[in-house]
């Protein structure tokens, strides 16, 4: 059973996020994301990291694209053709980049992964350890993050503010 | 149970495909979205080797990675409505200005 959930989650994610590249319009795009980000989440519940996967649900795949959604109808990309076609240099090149990126990859999690200790519980999740260590251990970092988002809330307006 | 290699090779496969997207995909909307697909990506295997070796440290890293992604896409995202003003495309090689 929980197979099966793995392997249908990650189907969905894979043919999800090859839709966002092959898309011709970016909306599509966005919405194949938010598919691919909501099965991820699932798998992040298979992981035992329940809070975890609410937040990828809500500010992922609720906020964040609901903002690159708003972006694209603002400015409106209809006008670009297929993906690349003018560059039959980069295509060129991006096969084989992206095989031996992927075959790295592959290799290096396959082979460093020190197996053993795999049958460990999967019940480190729950809010309650989160919270302890968000407000205890790691206090500081979590206060230098809202410094950040303040910061980015600014840039933002800043940057998109009409001057002419 | 599934394994943590699996979750490991998922998350090499969405890397991946959203490194293949930046490389290939001209609009500069697209190309963010593949970077937030390769930060997702990573996320997923933090949290895979979290349940390998039953630490929470790594869900907390992850949190601050999302926070951090929120923070980039607004401010990404106000850069891009700028381009896009001032070339009137989202066309990546449009902003090649530096370039001269």
């Amino acid at each position: 059973m929980e197979e099966l959930v793995f392997y249908l989650c990650a189907a969905v994610a894979v043919v999800a996020a090859l839709m966002v590249i092959v898309q011709r319009n970016a909306v599509y795009s966005a919405l194949a994301l938010i598919a691919c980000f909501c099965s991820v989440a699932v798998l992040f519940f298979q992981l035992g990291a329940e809070f975890i996967a609410m937040i990828q649900v809500i500010v992922y795949a609720g906020a964040i694209m609901v903002l690159f959604l708003f972006v694209i109808m603002l400015i409106d990309p209809e006008s670009e053709g297929f993906a690349v076609n003018r560059h039959k240099r980069i295509t060129i090149t991006a096969v084989p980049v992206a095989a031996l990126l992927g075959l790295l990859l592959l290799w290096a999690v396959t082979a460093i992964v020190p197996d053993g200790s795999d049958a460990s519980l999967a019940s480190t999740g729950g809010i309650e350890p989160i919270a302890r260590s968000l407000f205890g251990e790691y206090l500081l970092p979590f206060e230098v993050t809202s410094i950040l988002i303040l910061v980015a809330v600014l840039g933002a307006m800043v940057l998109a503010k009409r001057t002419d | 149970m599934v394994s943590t290699t699996h979750f490991l090779v998922l998350g090499a496969i969405l890397f991946t495909i959203g490194t293949v997207g930046v490389i290939l995909r001209r609009n500069v909307i697209i190309m963010f979205m593949c970077v937030e697909l390769m930060l997702n990506a990573v996320n997923l295997t933090f949290l895979a080797f979290a349940r390998h070796f039953n630490q929470i440290d790594a869900q907390i890293f992850v949190f601050f990675v999302m926070t951090v992604a929120a923070a980039e896409a607004a401010v990404g995202l106000a850069l891009i409505v700028l381009l896009s003003r001032r070339t009137n495309s989202v066309d990546i090689d449009q902003a090649d200005t530096m370039k001269w």
